[in-house]
This record gives structure tokens, sequence and C-alpha cells, in this order.
């Protein structure tokens, strides 16, 4: 019979022994050495009946398909836009995946989107070496005017929206702003300037205690007491 | 037969005393202290991100760039002249090589990872505390790896083998000194980074990686328990 050297839900890094035993078996994040699983990145444990597991704590967004991200325009090209995901690869946004509207040959791209501008998009392709191409052409993928963005961890979004959504809509709710959470770690806010700030010093705190459990009844009360005051 | 006893009153497999601290600078994906004695290395890692120029990039898996730097007042007598030179280069090279084991760059191709190793205070065995460091950095930036990888000097003075020479001993000039930088990634026990200034016996050497071993395992648990102790607490 095999034991877990380490608990549930215990931060894992790099090398450590979580399991010994043949009855488990490597999940995301770990790998298996001889009769031993062993962590390959840090991570929070995860045990799911015989499959071992660890969830990201660190590391950059990599692309992955029907993800909804938020991403910066920084290139226009012939008939297409180039935008920054917060990744190590940028993606290509095709004319005819930006629009319902039909878009002339030739017309001034920089009308529809100009550079700096922040989109809502969503991953349509990923190609073995990364290359992305997104779609404008769904429900809420649109472009964003004012507000502001700030970045995150991409493996702390999981947490800011909380289970069906129940985080951000707690801070939605607390402080009336308008809050759009890209997969890829930017997040958008719009707001009264006092509430916005608000909900990023949340967002902050969320981010910083994210490997806590029972985060949403502790922001709840930090969000009571902060919005009384 | 004049080397007895240590300058510092260690036994002779005792490093010095270390310190790990991870996620000190903010702005890097990932980050990490290593203090060995009076040895102080910073290593902060970014990336994966695009690699430029074009031509440097691999698209079968993601390039390792390391940069070792000595800052010019880290020396303990004349200023080191910043900027590159044949030794830090030399040692960014082998800080590479030594780390390229163990991190997984699969998943991200044409990309980059890089390193950068700066050393505010030194006092021998500077590259061993840089390998360290980076290496926790690159747990903390939550890239793929199996193992961490620890470094430490071994080495002879005089007739007597011993770990994580100090600048004293290695300059010791009452008999033959030999020191012997050693990686390795603690689980498997191999060996990735080994290099010698000076002269050994073949049973000297044998015995002084024997003795390593020992310390760098002591190390790898030291590094584990930095990255532990940063979602610790709260």
């Amino acid at each position: 019979m095999g034991k877990l050297l380490l608990k549930n839900k215990e931060v894992a890094v790099p090398g450590e022994v979580i399991a010994e035993g043949m009855d488990y078996l490597p999940g995301f994040g770990t790998y298996r050495e001889k009769e031993k699983i062993i962590a390959n990145r840090i991570g929070l444990l995860f045990v799911d009946g015989k499959v071992v597991k660890t969830i990201p704590l660190e590391g950059r967004y990599l692309p992955k398909v029907n993800d909804v991200i938020i991403c910066r325009v920084f290139d226009v090209l012939m008939s297409g836009w180039r935008l920054d995901i917060n990744s190590a690869y940028s993606a290509v946004l095709m004319l005819q995946e930006a629009s319902f509207k039909y878009i002339q040959k030739g017309a001034d791209l920089t009308k529809f989107f100009s550079l700096d501008e922040y989109v809502v998009a969503k991953i349509i392709r990923v190609s073995s070496q990364n290359l992305v191409d997104l779609t404008m052409k769904g429900p809420g993928l649109r472009k964003l005017d004012g507000g502001q963005i700030i970045k995150v961890g991409t493996y702390k979004v999981p947490r800011i929206i909380g289970k069906k959504g129940s985080m951000i809509s707690l801070i939605k709710d607390a402080t009336g702003c308008r809050v759009i959470v890209g997969q890829n770690g930017y997040v958008w806010i719009q707001g009264d300037p006092e509430k916005e700030l608000l909900a990023i010093q949340t967002i902050k705190k969320i981010e910083e205690e994210s490997h806590k459990s029972g985060l949403t009844d502790e922001i709840k009360k930090y969000l009571d007491k902060k919005v009384k005051k | 037969m004049t080397y007895k006893k240590r300058f510092d009153g260690r036994k002779f497999d005792e490093t010095r005393e270390i310190e790990t601290k991870v996620g000190v600078i903010k702005k890097a994906d990932g980050s990490a202290f290593f203090r060995i004695g009076k040895t102080i290395a910073y290593a902060a890692v970014y990336g994966p991100r695009e690699l430029f120029p074009r031509s440097k990039q691999n698209p079968k898996k993601g390039v390792l760039r390391c940069n070792y730097n000595m800052m010019p007042f880290s020396g303990s007598g004349d200023r080191v002249r910043p900027g590159r030179n044949r030794r830090a280069g030399e040692i960014s090279m082998v800080t590479e090589k030594s780390l390229l084991p163990v991190v997984d760059l699969s998943g991200c191709p044409n990309a980059v990872v890089d390193v950068f190793i700066e050393l505010p205070q030194t006092d021998a065995g500077s590259r061993c505390a840089g390998i360290c460091a980076a290496s926790m950095a690159l747990a903390d930036a939550g890239l793929t790896m199996k193992d961490m990888v620890a470094a430490v000097s071994a080495g002879r003075v005089d007739d007597k083998i011993v770990i994580d020479l100090d600048y004293k001993e290695e300059s010791y000039e009452g008999g033959h000194v030999a020191d012997i930088p050693i990686a390795m990634v603690p689980s498997t026990e191999e060996i990735t980074l080994l290099q010698m200034d000076g002269r050994i016996t073949r049973d000297e050497l044998k015995k002084a990686i024997t003795m390593a071993k020992k310390s760098l395992k002591e190390i790898a648990e030291k590094q584990r328990k930095a990255l532990k102790d940063k979602y610790r607490g709260k």
C-alpha cells in the first residue's frame, strides 16, 4: 500500500517526494521515478482519488484554446492586429475574426483598434509552436474603453473569480465597479475612482493570499469593513 | 602541516551559515536570495518571454540564458570592474549548463528564460551561491523542473579535505590548495558542475565529492524550506 508523504493542500516544491508506492498515479505537476511520485513545479497538492496532482501557484500564462483574455494591441498588420497577451507569445487577430461587420479591404485598421488599446478576445487556435489566433466574435468580446488595467498572476485568476463567480460578484456588488478578469492575468476595472481603488486593493489581497482556504468569507468581511467606513 | 584548524573555527565538513529567501524582487517572475557566510547572491528570473534576435530562437524548446555579475564593490579589496569579462562570461555559461538538466523548457518553444545573478558581496564560492539562488528563483517562477540544483565548493587546504572554502582558505599560502565547485541534483546525485583550481590526488578528490554530497543535500533542504516559507505564516 502506498502512502502520501504530504498532506492535501500543502505546498509542494520541485524535487519533493509526494507519495510512495504504485497505488498513486502522477497527474499535472508531478512525475514518477520508480516507486516515488515527485513534484516538478511549485504548487498546492491536490489528491483526487488515486491521482496526485499539484495546482500551480506561480508561472507565466500559456495560451489555451477557448480562454477569454484581455489583450493590448501593439501592432497593426496588413490585414489584422498583433496583440500582447501577457505571455511569451503574441497573438494575431485576423480581419475576418475582428467584427461581425464587413470590413473592406484596405480600410484604415486603426479606426477599429488602435495601438495601445485593450480588447477582450477569445483564443480560437493555438499551434504546437504556440502561435495564437484570436476572435472578437462572441458574447462579451469587445473593445475596452476607460477604466484601468491591472496585472495579476495567471494562476490566481481562478481564486479571483471564485466558485461560480462568487468572489468576483462579491467585489462587483461591494464596489459597484465593472470588472472583467482575463484568463491571462489582465484585469479591467471601471467605476468611481475611489471604488476602483478599493477593488484593486481587494484583488491584490486575494492574489497575495490565494493559497489559503476560506478566502471568500475573509474577503467578504474585509469588504464590509471597508465599505462601511 | 601547519593547517590544523579552520580559520573561522568550523569543522572540516561544515558549511558556513546559510540563509535562504524567495520572492525578494517583486517585478521579477521569480527571485531568490542566498547567503553562505559572507557571500551573498540574488537571482531574478524573467520569463518565459519572447527571444530576440530571432536567430537565437530554438523552435524545439525554450532557451535558458544566465547572467552572472559581481557588483563593483563586492570584492574584498580592489573595485571589481563592471561589465563583461572572461571570468563572468565563463561562470554564466557553467551556471546555465548546471541548471539545464533539471529545467524542462519543451513547453515554451522560441521563448527564453532569463536568469540574472547579482553578487553584492563575495567571499569565495560565488558561483555556487549563484547557482543555488538561481535554482530557487527558477522554482519560484513556476517553471517545470524535476528537482532543485544545489551547489557548494569542496577542496583541500594543505593536507585537509574541506567543504565550502572561504577566501582566506582559498588563498592559503602554507601548502597546496584545491578549490572544486560542485553542483548536484540531490535526488539523483547527478553532478552538473565540477570545476577545479589547484591540485589534488584522485583519492582526495573522491573523498571531497563524497563530503560535498552530504552538504549538498542539506543545502537542498534549505532551498525547499525557503520556497515553502513564502506561503507559510501570513
